[in-house]
Order: C-alpha cells, then sequence, then structure tokens
C-alpha cells in the first residue's frame, strides 16, 4: 500500500487530512476523555471492591457481627454480649485494617517499580527487595534478640542494602536492562533465602515456627500500636509517592524528554526508590513478607484501566486482595488458620506463570 | 552459510577445535582425591594423616573404640553422599544447560529441585512415606511436573525460551511451592522441626546406605547423561541443522531431559536441595574444555564433587563449633557465581 499507492490517491488524501485535523483534536480529546472517565469508574470501582472486603471481613466469618452491632462497639454506645466485641476489636478490625494498610504500601511501591523498570515483573518481591527485609528482620529477632524498633530498622537496613546492591550489581539505572536486575534480583533472593533459612536452623523450635509464620506473611496477631506505625509510614510516603508518580510517567517516556520538562530522572527516580524502601521495609516488619502482592496489584490494575498505569489504582487493588487473601486463609479450609501469605502466594504463583506466557518479559 | 562451507564437508578438527590433553583430565581425578581427603581430614576436630589413615583402617577392620574411627566413619559416611551428589547435581545441570540451550539453568534456578522437594513433603505430610526409597520417586516425579511446567511456560512465552522467562518461572514455581510447604507446615510444629533441617541441603548426618537407596534410579540417568554428549551438541547447533543431521529431536531431548531431571531429583532425596553447583561448575569447565558437551560432561563429573566437598568443609570449619549446612554454603557462595554470569553473558 504505501510503497504501490497512485500518485492520484496522495492528492486526493492531503486535503482531506487538512479539513479533518480539527476532527482528529476532537477525537483525540474525546479518547482522552474517555480514558479519563475508565480511569475514574475504576478508581471508584475499586473503592466499592475495597469496603465490601472490608465488610466480609470484620462481618462475615465463623463469627457473623451485624452492623448495628458493629458500630455499637466500635463507638462504645452500648453493650455487645457473646464476646463480639474482643473478637471485633481484637482479632477481625486490626486484621482488616493492616491487611488495607500491607496492601495499599505493597500494591503501590510494585507499581511504582514496574513503571520504573517499564516491566511488570520488576516488583519489589520479584527483585528481592522483600526478601532483604526479611532476612534482615528474622535476623535481628532470633539471633540478636532484638524485637520491636530494632526489627523495623533492621527491615528497613535489609531492603535498602538490597536495592543499593541491585542497582550496582546490575550496573544499571532502574530504567535499563531490567533483564539483568530481575536476574540479580533472582540471585540476591536465593541467597538471601539460604540466609533465612540458617536462621530457622539455629533457632529453638517455638522460636522457628514463629518465624515461619512470620516469613510466610501473616496478619495474626498485630497490635494496634504496629498498626499505628504502619499507617503513619504508609500515610506520609503514599502520598508522596503518588505525587512522583507525574513525573515517573515523564521518566518512562525517556530521560531526555524528562530532564528537558523539569523531571531529572535520577532524581525522580531516587525518590521513588527511597519511597519504595520505606514502604516495603514497614510492611514486612509489621506482617512478614506477604508473597506477590507487589507483584499482582500493578498487571491488574492495568488491565482494568485499558493499559494505563495507575499507582493509586494499584494500592487499591492491593488492599483488596489482601484483605480478601487473609478472610479466605482464615476461613475458607476449616479448622486451619492459613496464614494470608500461603493464599497469596497458591494464587500468585499461577498468575505470574500466565503473565510470563502473555508478555514478552525480555528486551 | 556461506557456499564455501557447504563445498568442503567440516573436517573433525574444526568440530573438535583442540588437541586431545590428557592433563587436564588427570589434575581433576588428583582433586577429586585430595577434596576427599581433605573431607574425611578437616572438621571441628581436625585429624592427622596418620589418624585418618588409623581411623580408615579401623573402620575396615570394624574396630569401632577408635575415637579417631569414630570421627572417620562419620566423615567417610557424609563424603561420599557429598560427591554422589556433586556428581548427580553438575551433570544434571550441564545436561540442562545444553538441552535448553540456556547458560542459567540450573535444577534449582528452574525450580526442578522445589518441585520434587513439595513433593517429598506432600508425600511426608499426605501420604505418610518415610524412606528414601520412597522419597527418591517422589523427588522425581515433582522435578518432572517442575520441568514440564517450566518448559512449557517459557516456550509459550512471546519470543520463545529466553533464559530470564525460565529463570522467572523457575522462581514462580519455588515461591508458591514455599507457600504450599508453609500451609502444610503452619499447623504441625514437629513437621516443620524435621522440615526445616531437610529444606536446607545438608550431607551431615545422613547414613550412607541412602545412596543404594536411590542406587536404580541414579545409575539410570546417570548412564543417559553421561552418554548425551552428542545429543548436547546438536542441540547447540540449533534445531534446523540438527534435524538436517538426522537426530530424532524430541524423543532423545526427552530421554535427556529426564535423565536430567532424575539425576536432580537423586541428588535432592539423598541431601535436600544443593543450589547452584550445577550452574557454576559447567561454567567453570568450559572455560577449560571449550564448547564440546562430551568433554563439559566429563569435566562436571569432576569439578561436582570436588566443590561439593570443598564447600562442605569450608561450612565446617568458618564457624565452629557449629556448622553450616553445604546448601546453605552453595548458595551463599554461588549466588555471585549467577550475578557474575548475568553480568559476563548478554543475557537477552
Amino acid at each position: 500500500m504505501t510503497v504501490n499507492a497512485p500518485a492520484a490517491d496522495t492528492g486526493t488524501e492531503t486535503p482531506h487530512l487538512v479539513e479533518t485535523v480539527p476532527d482528529r483534536v476532537a477525537e483525540v480529546r474525546r479518547s482522552r476523555s474517555h480514558a479519563r472517565r475508565r480511569g475514574h469508574l475504576v478508581l471508584g470501582g475499586l473503592l466499592v471492591a475495597w469496603l465490601l472486603a472490608m465488610v466480609v471481613r470484620t462481618l462475615l466469618g465463623d463469627f457473623t457481627i451485624t452492623v448495628p452491632d458493629f458500630w455499637r462497639i466500635v463507638l462504645g454506645t452500648g453493650e455487645v454480649p457473646g464476646g463480639a466485641e474482643f473478637i471485633l476489636l481484637d482479632s477481625k478490625l486490626p486484621r482488616a485494617v493492616v491487611g488495607t494498610l500491607a496492601g495499599v504500601a505493597l500494591g503501590a511501591s510494585g507499581a511504582t517499580f514496574q513503571l520504573m523498570a517499564r516491566n511488570p515483573l520488576a516488583s519489589p518481591d520479584v527483585l528481592g527487595l522483600t526478601m532483604g527485609a526479611s532476612a534482615a528482620a528474622v535476623f535481628t529477632l532470633v539471633i540478636l534478640g532484638g524485637s520491636g524498633a530494632a526489627v523495623t530498622l533492621a527491615a528497613l537496613v535489609g531492603s535498602a542494602l538490597v536495592a543499593v546492591a541491585l542497582l550496582t550489581l546490575s550496573a544499571s539505572r532502574p530504567g535499563s536492562a531490567p533483564t539483568r536486575m530481575i536476574l540479580v534480583g533472582i540471585a540476591l533472593s536465593a541467597m538471601l533465602t539460604s540466609v533465612v533459612h540458617w536462621v530457622l536452623l539455629r533457632a529453638d523450635i517455638y522460636r522457628a515456627h514463629e518465624a515461619m509464620v512470620w516469613l510466610t506473611g501473616s496478619l495474626n496477631g498485630v497490635t494496634w500500636r504496629q498498626i499505628g506505625l504502619l499507617g503513619v509510614v504508609v500515610a506520609l510516603a503514599l502520598p508522596l509517592l503518588l505525587a512522583t508518580a507525574r513525573e515517573l510517567h515523564l521518566v518512562e517516556l525517556g530521560d531526555d524528554l524528562a530532564a528537558g520538562v523539569g523531571a531529572p530522572p535520577g532524581i525522580v527516580r531516587a525518590r521513588a526508590l527511597l519511597l519504595v524502601v520505606l514502604l516495603v521495609a514497614a510492611t514486612t516488619s509489621v506482617c512478614g513478607p506477604i508473597a506477590f502482592v507487589a507483584f499482582l496489584s500493578g498487571p491488574i490494575a492495568r488491565r482494568l484501566l485499558g493499559g494505563r498505569a495507575s499507582i493509586g489504582a494499584a494500592a487499591l487493588v492491593g488492599a483488596v486482595i489482601v484483605v480478601l487473601a487473609d478472610h479466605a486463609g482464615a476461613y475458607a479450609v476449616p479448622e486451619v488458620n492459613l496464614p494470608v501469605g500461603v493464599v497469596t502466594g497458591v494464587v500468585g504463583a499461577p498468575f505470574l506463570l500466565w503473565l510470563l506466557t502473555r508478555e514478552r518479559s525480555s528486551s | 552459510m556461506s557456499t564455501t562451507t557447504t563445498s568442503t564437508p567440516p573436517t573433525r578438527g574444526v568440530l573438535v577445535g583442540r588437541r586431545r590433553t590428557w592433563w587436564p583430565l588427570a589434575v581433576g581425578l588428583g582433586a577429586v582425591v585430595l577434596a576427599a581427603a581433605v573431607s574425611v581430614a578437616v572438621g571441628s576436630r581436625t585429624l592427622s594423616p596418620g589418624e585418618v589413615v588409623g581411623g580408615v583402617e579401623a573402620v575396615l577392620r570394624g574396630v569401632s573404640t577408635d575415637p579417631a574411627g569414630a570421627v572417620v566413619a562419620a566423615r567417610v559416611d557424609r563424603t561420599i553422599i557429598g560427591m554422589v551428589v556433586g556428581l548427580a547435581v553438575a551433570m544434571s545441570g550441564a545436561a540442562m544447560q545444553g538441552l535448553t540451550r540456556n547458560p542459567l539453568a540450573d535444577p534449582g534456578i528452574l525450580g526442578v529441585n522445589a518441585g520434587a522437594a513439595l513433593a517429598v513433603v506432600l508425600g511426608i505430610q499426605l501420604l505418610g512415606i518415610g524412606s528414601a526409597g520412597a522419597f527418591v520417586w517422589f523427588a522425581l516425579l515433582g522435578g518432572i511436573v517442575a520441568a514440564v511446567v517450566v518448559y512449557a511456560v517459557s516456550a509459550a512465552a512471546p519470543g520463545g525460551p529466553a533464559p530470564l522467562t525460565m529463570a522467572l518461572a523457575g522462581a514462580a514455581l519455588t515461591a508458591g511451592g514455599v507457600s504450599v510447604t508453609a500451609g502444610l507446615l503452619v499447623s504441625d510444629r514437629s513437621a516443620l522441626d524435621t522440615f526445616r533441617f531437610w529444606q536446607v541441603g545438608s550431607v551431615a548426618g545422613r547414613p550412607v546406605d541412602l545412596v543404594l537407596d536411590v542406587l536404580p534410579l541414579l545409575v539410570v540417568s546417570l548412564l543417559v547423561v553421561a552418554l548425551s554428549g552428542p545429543v548436547l551438541n546438536a542441540t547447540a547447533l540449533g534445531d534446523d541443522l540438527e534435524r538436517a543431521l538426522g537426530q530424532r529431536v524430541h524423543l532423545s531431548r526427552a530421554i535427556v531431559a529426564l535423565g536430567a531431571v532424575g539425576l536432580a531429583a537423586c541428588a535432592v532425596a539423598l541431601a535436600g536441595p544443593v543450589g547452584f553447583v550445577g550452574l557454576v561448575v559447567p561454567h567453570l569447565v568450559r572455560l577449560v574444555t571449550g564448547p564440546d558437551y562430551r568433554r563439559i560432561l566429563l569435566g562436571s563429573a569432576i569439578v561436582g564433587p570436588v566443590l561439593v566437598l570443598l564447600t562442605d568443609t569450608l561450612g565446617r570449619i568458618v564457624m565452629p563449633p557449629s556448622e553450616i549446612q553445604v546448601g546453605i554454603m552453595t548458595a551463599v557462595l554461588g549466588a555471585p557465581g549467577l550475578i557474575w554470569l548475568v553480568r559476563r553473558t548478554a543475557v537477552r
């Protein structure tokens, strides 16, 4: 067509083109507003889905709590018989809240990494950041006998070290050569996994069991104090991350272009990396490395939005995943309380395999 | 391919490329003997050469009162198991690298170890199997399933089976297996106590009779893989050329793949997952032998045991009086090897 097109054809097409420029502009505007409307719809839908997940998690299960009872307990306006208050305030509500916070943090950090590396496979869990946090935390917990703030700090240092090692060893910026970075991440994960196994061997069996449950990723036994800590981190880091999203999209278009419009790529990436490390470390130190949530949320949000990446949507997807997976883990198998990480791991691994058959992973 | 090469048939010299020299083989065999001697002598209680000889004598005569003899007996067991595991894992890795034309193939990275380990855990937990003779068949089954899944996924990926896709599929399988295992063990503390020692590869405290349990599968797989050099060499040329040379591509490759997985399964049943040996050894060997897979397989069979024995010995003396299991040592020392490979080769 392009080669063999007769001259007469091009003659008629040129005026046609000129005529339709305003139409084209209108078309672009229409499709843009369409995409924006779809974005708003998806965000609204995800919010509703998250609320429903919260309702399911807090009110249903082995012990059903009615809506009036829920408000009575939470607002403290009346007595509710039968231990409902204990179950709600000490088990269901904290788990739902921490699940939301963890999901938001993991989903947002996963989507940020995938956006930075321009590769859906480059998420903090695949790259070993979560493994770095958990190896350092377990080491501190079991070998050094630390607790609380020391563990959080160790998780932070661990995942920061992995991030630095990733960048230096793959000799690449987060934007370039994701293949090499992913492979280096796999190597680092394998190494850290064996460190964790070694720590588990050195502990007595009760501590090892505790550490194993935590390593799987569990929302069980999370205290309101820890929830407050995680809440503060998410409340501080998430808005900053969402604010960098615009600049990250610019960086995605190309380094030179981004620098030209006032988004120096190095600074943008460093800031995003720092925030991701903070979110991942805080989440991991509270509820362990919940498998695949950081990896899953980005691609799911992208598919919902019809191909556009959105950190906000990914954060909401993460929250829905974690809250629902926790509910499924607690009640799907009778008599057995599965940690949330088992559920996300069993669901996430096939999804990663499926995604591998769909997306071009090498670049 | 230019017309000049098709008109003149390739001579043997072109394919083989270098003179046959036997000194690397002699050096390698000497290294195996030396590594075995070191593995018997060195540890939390290091023995003098005289004590080693006396201990070996005591073991052979069946005298159990000699203190050095007891130490030697335990160390001889783990040395034998370490040699078998090193041999199996290294040859399995070499065959996998040749079959998949993937420099990053290794029973650990491709998820075969994880599949084998998961199958064994399922067998213990759900069916109550207890002997290593049964472990090995479960390990084989799990390893085959994992290998098929990883290969099918990476073959279905756009752009064909790339090293990255395979590594990621293996990592996904490993992570999924860990989750299932955790789900099974989370409410069973005593099973966890067994499993946490089993999930790291270790040659310590394993009775040498285990080798007899896995012997049938070990011998068959070893024969298949040892004779697979020509198939792997043809595979390296690419599908079309291989078919043109008259190889029955799919059948022979499937048999070799089965042998490679069988070797990995034997190693898992003997010692648990020992990672990275299968990755690193063939690359080290290749530096000396060049690209001929017959030589790479032979070299891997020599270097693999040496590497496993030396890392095991290192693990004994690095943190006395406790020791670090060989699976942990190989992961900590081998991961930098993977990073080196990734940086060195231009992986797509």
